[in-house]
């Protein structure tokens, strides 16, 4: 993995871009010590690691606006970065750049019951979002598994999801306005808190463009009223194909589960192991969850049960009490604590046809055999979205880039199946290179298009996304060669 | 009928059928004029515009469908009503539940699904179940450059790339053709109930259904008709469900008066989503998207002839006397008009789509001038 050479005019004017960004910002809003911009060296994909040239932590759109501008004055990338738990490298730096944290904005700026929306500074956490409303019986719905750290406007840049996608959707779905603060110190509001913004869908285009379009500083968001109850069902099987049938027999049979869970056999020994919740030991593990009263959770399941009970169940556990509930759901979890107790692990994101299911996992075991490296599948069986985990080992030399050779080849499995390469996480640095098994150059140019109009000098998290030789020309005279990541990169 | 015949958009450049999208490429590609995009002409265009006519309607059939998937394929031209007869028959179907213009504009074509998508249309199911534009979850267009580009695919969970998928729903073929697009589906429900309340006033009526919709009973459809007093809720799922849904609805909503059961009610849905309301009667149609706490004010303001709300008072449907200019009427307000019926006159002089804050419309400008640097594509149509 490679970043653009970092400019070394923009670093030996570090001091003088500094005192421009102080002039502007609070004093502690500006970091430059590199004991302190350590902390910003790197994202969730902790692989990577490069010290940004300094950080800003504005507390306002007008501050937001005000440092922007000098940084596109001077010539200097920016990284926005919400709370830095990108799982693809969205918020690395560059030793060139300035990262921009919205940690300090994180304020509720509206709570309209009766509109059913919330207007948001982008700095505030996911989970705090519903936290606001549900003592009045609201939830804000995309809940990524990171939802108690990342920040929303970390999920408008990489269109978050999460377990509940297929009843819910994901961010883009559920998000009614926002300001945008452009490469130029512009500050625009898009959309509001009615359905449909109206003109070009500039909200749609924005919604995951990993900042690299503008940096988004408030967010108006639609919640919604919270279901009277959920319980979940396990049921476990002795192949693959049964589950996945299972799974087709269910969604056709007109039942919309909240979340349709799936565990290969590596996965529940892991989580076993780790989390003692009970999980038969078997081929294929769905957890299916669905919401409403109780009688009708009881209705959906029993739906469930007697469509399972035909594919021979090895084990059917519906939950009956809030303890049974929890006890199902331990171990999924868990079961990324589960892996990186065994051992470190990469979580790749690739999405693919439901119907691809079957052959996709066995592809993954002939694979995880030939590299030698074991792969545990954790899945959302409802949309797609699969989560395999490579186990690798990161003292031992060779074995990262083993482990990225083989994640590039699953993701390039689940592209050639008719999936994506990403189906949450975004593309960032971690897919970056890859982008050229779904697209053609005509598709990424189409893309880089829309970057042109909201920042045409590319200074915007602009080593992101699209294949460097892609976006060469864009990027211009000032990045030349490709170097290394960092002088100071490490492994992970 | 005749009367209406005044708000039909002319053809009047030369008509050009298209059968693919390679064809449609090479055309675009040597065009030298600007170009009229057709699907199936039923939804009328904005500001009357010439050109030679390019019709989508031949690149059409369905290329793939999942039930198991919930994912359907399809070619622009495919009629809107083949789409839908098929995912019936396998007991699916598109949840943002796309109405039919004809009848409101007097138009004859036949709706295509590439069509509903370039005009993001939606009805009374998008405030529970989303517009077009999420159920879209992939496209294929050919850009004002003749270049073919995809974009999304047909997988429901995707964030590799930028989102053009969302930019071109409701683009109004602006920035390119779309030749093919893909949709997550849902299952059609196995009952569905709809509630009557009739003799509300527009502000208690709106408060009904911000009360229904904040309810945890999923309302999928809230919709008052100021000139009949009539609030419809709509609940939809497994009988039981809807049975016990639709009772604890009527006791929480007891306080604005009498919610009495009429069955599937299916005629007066489609009624709302078609503004059946306003097909014989005179004047011009806007439609407003608005903050619903907002919509019974500024329905007000509007002194419109009729008003029918939908969405839960989210999106207004207004009939107004013939040449009016609503917005300056309105003056500033939260939200946003766009004028869906009028004569030539009236479409010449107002601007059909609400003129954005400068900065917006500079960035649409330039995504306009990016994807279509010769403007052939519908120019001028959204201004």
């Amino acid at each position: 993995m490679q970043l653009p050479r970092p400019n070394a005019e923009v670093i030996a004017r570090k001091a003088e871009i500094v005192a421009r960004l102080r002039a502007v910002l609070p004093p502690t809003a500006v970091i430059d010590d590199p004991a302190e911009t350590r902390a910003y060296e790197c994202d969730g994909l902790s692989a990577y690691r490069c010290q940004p040239l300094a950080a800003i932590l504005p507390g306002s759109t007008a501050e937001v606006a005000a440092a922007l501008k000098i940084c596109r004055e001077e010539g200097v990338p920016v990284v926005p970065r919400g709370s830095g738990t990108s799982l693809s490298g969205g918020a690395l730096p560059t030793s060139d750049s300035v990262i921009l944290g919205l940690g300090r904005m994180n304020r509720v700026l509206e709570t309209d019951l009766a509109n059913r929306f919330i207007r948001v500074e982008a700095g505030r956490t996911n989970l705090s979002v519903t936290g606001a409303v549900e003592g009045e019986g609201f939830f804000y719905a995309p809940d990524p598994s990171s939802q108690l750290a990342c920040a929303i406007g970390g999920n408008i840049a990489m269109n978050s999801g999460g377990a509940h996608c297929l009843k819910y959707g994901v961010t883009t779905n559920n998000l009614l306005g926002l300001t945008l603060v452009t490469m130029a110190g512009e500050v625009v509001e898009i959309g509001g808190p009615w359905s449909d913004a109206g003109g070009l869908d500039l909200l749609g285009v924005i919604c995951g463009s990993e900042g690299q379009l503008g940096v988004v500083t408030e967010a108006v968001l639609r919640i919604l009223p919270k279901p009277e109850g959920a319980r979940p069902v396990l049921i476990g099987f002795n192949s693959n194909e049964v589950a996945g049938a299972c799974v087709a027999d269910i969604i056709r049979a007109g039942v919309l589960p909240v979340a349709i869970e799936f565990m290969d056999r590596p996965c529940i020994r892991a989580c076993e192991q780790f989390a003692q919740a009970g999980y038969p030991d078997c081929e294929a593990l769905l957890i299916i969850e669905v919401e409403g009263s109780p009688t009708e959770i009881d209705d959906q399941l029993a739906r469930i049960g007697e469509i399972a009970r035909r594919h021979d169940p090895v084990e059917l556990r519906e939950s009956r009490s809030e303890a049974e509930s929890a006890r199902i759901w331990l171990g999924r979890k868990s079961a990324f604590g589960a892996m990186g107790r065994i051992n470190d692990y990469m979580c790749l994101d690739g999405t693919i046809p439901v119907s691809a299911l079957p052959h996709v996992l066995k592809r993954i075991g002939e694979m995880s055999g030939t590299y030698g490296l074991d792969v545990a599948n954790v899945f959302h069986a409802g949309d797609g979205n699969m989560h395999p985990l490579i186990l690798f080992d990161a003292n031992r030399p060779g074995d990262l880039e083993k482990c990225e050779a083989l994640g590039a080849d699953i993701l390039r499995l689940c592209v050639e199946v008719g999936g994506c390469l990403s189906g949450e996480h975004g593309v960032g640095i971690e897919k970056r290179d890859l982008m050229a098994a779904q697209f053609t150059a005509e598709d990424m140019e189409a893309q880089m298009r829309v970057k042109d109009v909201f920042d045409p000098d590319w200074l915007l998290n602009p080593a992101k996304v699209f294949p460097l030789a892609a976006s060469a020309a864009r990027r211009g005279a000032r990045e030349e060669r490709p170097g290394a990541v960092c002088p100071s990169s490490i492994g992970a | 009928m005749d009367d209406r015949r005044r708000y039909l958009n002319q053809d009047e450049g030369d008509r050009v059928t298209v059968s693919s999208e390679q064809e449609l490429a090479e055309r675009i590609a040597a065009a030298s004029a600007p170009l009229q995009i057709r699907g199936g002409g039923t939804r009328g265009v904005g500001r009357p515009a010439g050109g030679e006519v390019l019709d989508l309607s031949d690149v059409r059939g369905v290329t793939l469908y999942e039930p198991e998937a919930l994912t359907l394929v399809a070619r622009a031209g495919t009629p809107l009503a083949e789409v839908e007869a098929l995912l019936a028959s396998e007991g699916q179907r598109l949840a943002f539940e796309p109405a039919d213009w004809r009848p409101l504009l007097g138009t004859t074509g036949e709706p295509t699904i590439g069509g509903v998508v370039a005009a993001n249309i939606s009805g009374p199911r998008r405030v529970q179940a989303g517009a077009c534009r999420d159920a879209l979850i992939g496209v294929r267009f050919v850009d004002g450059t003749g270049t073919v580009v995809k974009n999304g695919g047909r997988v429901m969970k995707n964030v590799t790339g930028y989102d053009l998928v969302k930019l071109m729903a409701g683009s109004w073929g602006t920035l390119g053709v779309i030749t093919e697009v893909s949709f997550k589906l849902l299952p059609r429900p196995e009952t569905v109930a709809t509630l009557l309340c009739e003799g509300l006033a527009p502000g208690a009526a709106v408060a009904a259904m911000a009360d229904a919709l904040g309810s945890p009973y999923e309302v999928t459809g809230a919709a008052h008709h100021r000139g009949a007093g009539r609030t419809l809720i709509r609940i939809e799922g497994f009988a039981p469900s809807v049975a016990y849904r639709a009772e604890r609805l009527r006791a929480r909503l007891a306080r604005f008066g009498d919610w009495s059961p009429i069955g599937e009610g299916g005629a007066d849905w489609r009624a709302v989503g078609e503004v059946a309301a306003f097909h014989e009667a005179p004047g011009d149609v806007w439609l407003l998207a608005v903050k619903p706490s907002d919509a019974p004010d500024i329905a007000a303001r509007a002194q419109a002839e009729d008003a029918l709300f939908d969405w839960g008072g989210g999106r207004i449907w207004l009939r107004v006397a013939a040449g009016t200019d609503l917005r300056a009427r309105l003056g500033p307000f939260a939200g946003h008009a766009t004028l869906i019926r009028a004569d030539e006159e009236t479409r010449a002089r107002i601007a059909r789509f609400h003129p954005e804050a400068p900065g917006v419309a500079a960035l649409s400008r330039a995504l306009r001038d990016r994807f279509d640097p010769r403007h052939l594509l519908n120019p001028g149509l959204m201004d």
